[in-house]
């Protein structure tokens, strides 16, 4: 008998995603169960962007098949796939530079109850609170992927797909980042990560699958990182 | 009394400078839809002085077949012509998402001489006349210089409506998904956030706007099928000098050169007519984003 929790909260199944006319997914499969920290590994070019910005809806054209909670989200828009719980913290980290600080991190709209209270996103980002009302561009690196993550806490979406949060970072901040990442799962949030620091990455993951030419060619857990180490190099080519 | 060194009396200076302030109004009011549009739609609306003129003979059709007088107008005009932008983006302008600037440009002119074309079918090319309210009619003597009443209104009127766009714009939650889109749309709307009724919504409220500048302008100019027309090349100047979709850009520099203009009138009749063309040239030469504008 299946109990509610052993339902994976987000779901992929053959997923392809084209840009124009250049195929990018070829078929995807995996899944993210409510409450775990899933890390995508691959090279560069691998599809890993893709992948989540295709779970989002933000991708030209998709097929096969994007379940969360059971809902597919295959033929909807991403306006409509944010509002059912999901929450992107991209790449470029998407700060805007006409809004200040303070309207970055209030623009994403409450999707459902339960997001976190401004004062714990501070106690989180300290850095955030003294700088409400500078210009969102005008912040550091570290401090812009402070904000990107930090305006998707409020907004109650559960699953959280950040997009390299460590890409370019001095270590205190890469640790700063780590330590959030502990305390949101402890908090009951579903995140699912993209990282090329695979170091960084088994200091919050729970299970990882990796990517190659827009398809998932493996997938382990945790406690299985040392026994796939060689794999791991060869794939990564680390 | 007068001014000695160039002999021009201080009546026919701040008469001119009044003259000034109105095309200001008019041009700060085209400019700044013509701004809110470029910034959220990518496109270069050349149906705005067809729309603003269609506003004019709204305010007229609402009088003469309705008997709903200006005050009306000035509330119902917009709102009629902002619904028929919302069809002309839903139908046409959607569609050019993602394509070259040439095309939105290509529709909207067509869409301009069309809308223009059939009013011109209908009213030929003389003016409508359409009376001052009553309430407005009359002046008052500031002891300089004599203000009629309506054109003090439409100064200050354009300028609390520039202001209070300004402000939704830069100050209020509204504006700033506007500004996030205006930016990033994808992103945006991967936050939940409808961008393409936005966009919808965002032509509609551009405009409105010229249609409220059509129905301050008809008592001023009277009602013709070509009231926008001739009007719009010029606006057209204001933006590429303030720098296509800065908001307060547009209203400054919209009413800095309908003051330029206007003091042209005084010192160099001759020229006040190519002025704001001069003053262009000279912007895209030294700063080719507009005074105002982001260099991109
Ligand atoms: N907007 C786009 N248009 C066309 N092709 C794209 C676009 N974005 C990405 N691609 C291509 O899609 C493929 C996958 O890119 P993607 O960004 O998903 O890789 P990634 O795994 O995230 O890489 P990285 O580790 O460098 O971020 C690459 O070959 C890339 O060139
Ligand atoms: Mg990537």
């Amino acid at each position: 008998m299946l109990d509610a929790t052993s339902q994976p909260l987000l779901e992929l199944a053959g997923l392809q995603a084209w840009y124009g006319e250049s195929h990018i997914l070829h078929g995807v499969d995996l899944d993210v169960r409510a409450g775990e920290v899933v890390t995508l590994l691959g090279r560069n070019g691998a599809g890993k962007t893709t992948t989540l910005k295709s779970i989002m809806g933000m991708v030209g054209k998709r097929a096969g098949s994007v379940r969360f909670e059971g809902t597919e989200t295959i033929h909807m828009s991403s306006d409509r796939i944010a509002r059912l719980g999901i929450a992107l913290c991209p790449e470029e980290r998407g700060i805007f530079s006409s809004l200040n600080v303070e309207e970055n991190l209030m623009l994403p709209p409450q999707v459902r109850p339960g997001g976190l209270p401004l004062d714990q996103i501070f106690d989180l980002f300290p850095n955030l609170k003294e700088r409400l009302s500078s210009q969102g561009t005008k912040l550091s690196g570290g401090e812009q992927q402070m904000l990107a993550i930090g305006r998707i806490l409020r907004t109650g979406a559960t699953l959280l797909m950040l997009d390299e949060p460590t890409e370019g970072l001095a270590p205190v901040i890469i640790q700063q980042i780590g330590h959030t990442i502990r305390k949101l799962k402890a908090q009951g949030f579903t995140i699912l990560l993209v990282e090329q620091n695979f170091r960084f990455a088994s200091t919050v993951a729970d299970r990882y699958y990796v990517m190659e030419h827009g398809k998932i060619i493996d997938g382990f857990a945790n406690s299985e990182l040392a026994a796939n180490m060689d794999k791991l190099h060869t794939y990564l080519g680390v | 009394m007068m001014i000695p060194i160039l002999n021009i009396s201080t009546q026919a200076l701040f008469g001119q400078l009044l003259l000034g302030l109105i095309n200001g109004a008019f041009y700060a009011l085209l400019s700044l839809g013509l701004a809110v549009i470029f910034g959220m739609l990518n496109i270069v609306n050349f149906a705005h002085g067809a729309l603003y003129m269609v506003g004019a003979f709204c305010a007229y059709f609402l009088l003469n077949l309705f008997g709903l007088g200006y005050w009306w107008a000035l509330l119902i005009a917009p709102i009629v012509v902002g619904a028929l932008g919302v069809v002309i983006e839903r139908t046409m302008l959607q569609r050019l998402a993602g394509l070259d600037h040439l095309y939105g440009l290509l529709l909207t002119f067509g869409l301009a001489l069309i809308i223009q074309g059939v009013f011109q079918n209908y009213f030929g090319s003389s003016g409508l006349p359409y009376a001052i309210p009553p309430e407005l009619q009359g002046g008052s003597n500031l002891g300089f210089m004599y203000l009629p009443n309506y054109r003090g209104w439409v100064v200050v009127f354009s300028l609390v409506v520039c202001l209070a766009t300004w402000f939704m714009i830069e100050r209020t939650k509204l504006g700033a998904y506007l500004r996030a889109a205006t930016e990033n749309p994808s992103l945006v709307r991967a936050f939940g956030i409808n961008v393409p009724l936005m966009i919808t919504l965002t032509y509609g409220f551009g405009v409105g706007l010229a249609a409220l500048a059509g129905v301050l302008a008809a008592p001023i100019n009277q009602v013709r099928p070509l009231m926008g027309a001739d009007f719009i090349i010029v606006v057209f100047a204001v933006v590429v000098i303030g720098g296509m979709g800065s908001i307060m850009g547009s209203v400054v520099t919209g009413f800095m050169l309908g003051v330029v203009e206007g003091m042209t009138k005084v010192f160099w009749p001759e020229a006040s007519n190519t002025v704001v063309f001069v003053i262009m040239a000279v912007v895209l030469l030294i700063k080719p984003a507009g005074l105002f504008g982001r260099t991109a």
